[in-house]
């Protein structure tokens, strides 16, 4: 369960002065439920989430992760979610084993669980070939899935992804959609952010649209083709989007 | 919460550090090695230019003197001078170092001696230059030899006492133990390298684990761990403070070793003072364990200052560019201390860096105060606390940490 409440975040610019990326954005989203959060580039996707995730702190508002708040106990909080996007890279010189073994320890988990979910996951994810090859050597689609495991080794109930498959080829962006799928299917909250439509067709139960950091619509897919009697997802989010729409500075 | 997760992440970032090649250069090779090159290397260079010097017969002109045949004759004769036939541009040769020196017997020296009249007898030396000088002192020498002989002859004339002209001897006498003698010359080097060691040993992970962090993108995969901000920076930071104590105590037993061997070359006899013991290098270990025992505060200040500077850039290269102006801030201090007559006052005892680097300058030649020691070990360890405070700050801000 995720509830953000007010959610705000300002930040001071040297040229552009005050930047609220976030407005006062709430939403809920339940397990066993994807929520997708779509929005242009620098619309706030990454900062709502960073928030959630506890890496950035909120100017105003709050959030709570399984009724954990986020500014209160932001480690309770990150013990409870599992946080994956292209920025999270992997420790080059760490094996693929020990990077997912450093985040168990991290999160608490004792050397025999650890060892049992560490196989668990391998086994799953296909990845017992390069268990013991460094990240560095790794190929996309292999840290890719050591990210996966990264993010599964303390079974958190909430899981967080930012633009997951930004810059992937389609194989190891099918893993990732693959995935997040597999996280509803065993009851766990999902929200993810993207902009692309298909992905959001393809997967999520709620969407928000954010533009301008500011949460524009929310609902089902039926429910946001209906209000706006557009049948297109594009079309939705263009006629959504565009009164609010104002072009990043250059 | 749990502050396993210090012990966890230190855990971590050494598995990293011990594969990483440029942490193992800077922390393992070069203290190894640095010493013995710059020691065992530098000084045997230096008593070989020495010795070749020593035993070339410097070639020098004699000007004038044609109506003075006797010191023309001595000087000839004497063994430590070549006398070569003068040519009229002998300043040049000696500017062009085809000669080393050259004497000027003045008009009628001989016969101004045997009637009792004072004069001047020029040596031309090329000041600075090694070989020129040691000419010069030899000229000189045959020369004090040759007076010596004429006032003693004069005294024998008037039936006086040889020693009349030397009422009596003026001697020096050295009663510093052999190892002070070392220490003294020794003791500014050894608190220079050992303080700068420190620095170099942790400057490299410092900015790997921050810096490098950031660069390569697990800075907030870290960050999305449920490990806190300070259990994470104190990880880190006994990483970089581990790198700069064994960079320092590698070099301490580098140095060790390099004296011991450079103790039983001649080198150090060379260096003796003549009917004098040579001056012994080798270090106690009472004199290398407290030189230490005050670089750990030190390396806690340097490791916590190097974290809080390399963390506000956002690539490897930008943290070095921060970093190279410390150097000589670093330096600067410490090179301080090793000019001569720069001694320990209350005052100086809590300037930062010196106040370590003399100390340690009067530690290595076995001197205690004790006061002294407790006060610049406080001082220091306050400092460090503060730089600490300001590294663990650091790591809370989201300005530092996503700075763009």
């Amino acid at each position: 369960m995720i509830e953000a409440l007010n959610l705000s975040k300002r930040f001071q610019d040297r040229k552009r002065g005050e930047v609220r990326a976030v407005e006062d954005v709430s939403f809920t989203c339940r397990p066993g439920e994807i929520y997708g959060l779509l929005g242009a580039n620098g619309a706030g996707k990454t900062t709502t989430l960073r928030m959630l995730a506890t890496i950035l702190e909120p100017t105003e508002g709050t959030a709570r992760l399984c009724g954990h708040d986020i500014v209160q106990h932001p480690q309770r909080v990150r013990a409870n979610c599992g946080f994956l996007s292209t920025a999270t890279a992997l420790y080059p010189r760490l094996t693929a084993q020990e990077m997912v073994e450093y985040f168990g320890r991290l999160n608490g988990l004792d050397s025999a669980t650890l060892k049992k979910r560490i196989d668990d996951i391998f086994e799953r994810l296909d990845m017992n070939d390069f268990r013991d090859r460094r990240c560095d050597k790794l190929s996309t689609g292999m840290k890719q899935k050591t990210s996966i495991a990264r993010t599964l080794v303390h079974d958190p109930p909430v899981m967080i992804f930012d633009e997951p498959t930004l810059g992937l080829d389609i194989m190891t962006a099918r893993t990732i959609i693959e995935f997040i799928r597999e996280c509803r299917d065993r009851g766990k909250t999902v929200i993810f952010s993207t902009h692309v439509m298909r992905e959001v067709e393809k997967l999520c139960d709620i969407v928000g649209i954010i533009q301008s950091g500011k949460l524009l619509a929310e609902g089902t897919l039926e429910q946001l083709r209906q209000r706006h009697g557009e049948n297109d997802l594009e079309e939705v989010f263009v006629k959504i989007v565009t009164p609010h729409y104002v072009p990043e500075a250059i | 919460m749990r502050l396993t997760n210090i012990w966890i992440v230190y855990h971590k970032e050494l598995t990293e550090a011990l594969r990483d090649r440029r942490t193992l250069i800077t922390t393992f090779l070069v203290p190894l090695l640095m010493i013995p090159v710059l020691s065992v290397g530098f000084t045997a260079a230096i008593s070989a230019v020495i010795g070749k010097a020593k035993k070339e017969k410097p070639r020098v002109m004699i000007v004038g003197g044609a109506d003075s045949p006797t010191v023309v004759d001595g000087l000839k004769r004497y063994p430590k001078i070549k006398v070569i036939p003068t040519s009229d541009d002998w300043k040049t040769q000696i500017i062009e170092k085809e000669i080393r020196a050259a004497v000027e017997i003045p008009h009628r020296f001989q016969e101004n001696l045997e009637k009792g009249q004072p004069d001047t007898v020029r040596v031309y030396v090329y000041r600075g230059e090694l070989k020129s000088e040691l000419a010069a002192s030899n000229i000189e020498s045959y020369l004090k030899e040759y007076r010596d002989t004429v006032a003693t002859e004069r005294l024998e004339v008037h039936h006086l006492p040889a020693d009349l002209l030397k009422p009596f001897q003026v001697k020096q006498q050295n009663i510093a133990p052999p190892e002070k003698v070392a220490g003294a010359i020794l003791g500014g080097i050894i608190a220079y390298l050992v303080i700068f060691m420190c620095l170099n040993g942790g400057m490299h992970p410092a900015i790997d684990l921050t810096a490098g962090e950031k660069e390569r993108g697990t800075m907030e995969t870290i960050l999305s761990s449920p490990v806190s901000r300070t259990h994470l920076v104190l990880g880190k930071f006994l990483l970089v403070l581990t790198a700069s104590l064994i960079t320092a105590a590698l070099l301490v037993v580098s140095m060790g070793v390099s004296f011991t061997v450079l103790q039983k070359s001649s080198v150090m006899e060379a260096m003796a003072e003549e009917g004098e013991p040579a001056p012994q290098l080798t270090l106690g270990p009472a004199a290398i364990a407290s030189v230490f025992v005050m670089a750990i505060p030190l390396a806690i200040l340097f490791s916590a200052g190097l974290i809080t500077i390399s963390l506000f850039a956002k690539s490897y290269k930008e943290a070095q560019s921060y970093i190279a102006p410390l150097m000589f801030l670093v330096v600067a201090p410490v090179a301080a201390a090793m000019l001569p007559g720069v001694e320990l006052t209350p005052k100086l005892a809590i300037v930062p860096l010196l106040n370590v680097s003399l100390l340690c300058k009067e530690l290595v030649t076995g001197e205690y105060h004790w006061n002294y020691i407790a006060l610049i070990f406080a001082s220091t360890c306050v400092y460090a606390a503060g730089a600490l405070y300001l590294a663990v700050k650091m790591f809370q801000r989201e300005s530092v940490l996503f700075r763009s």
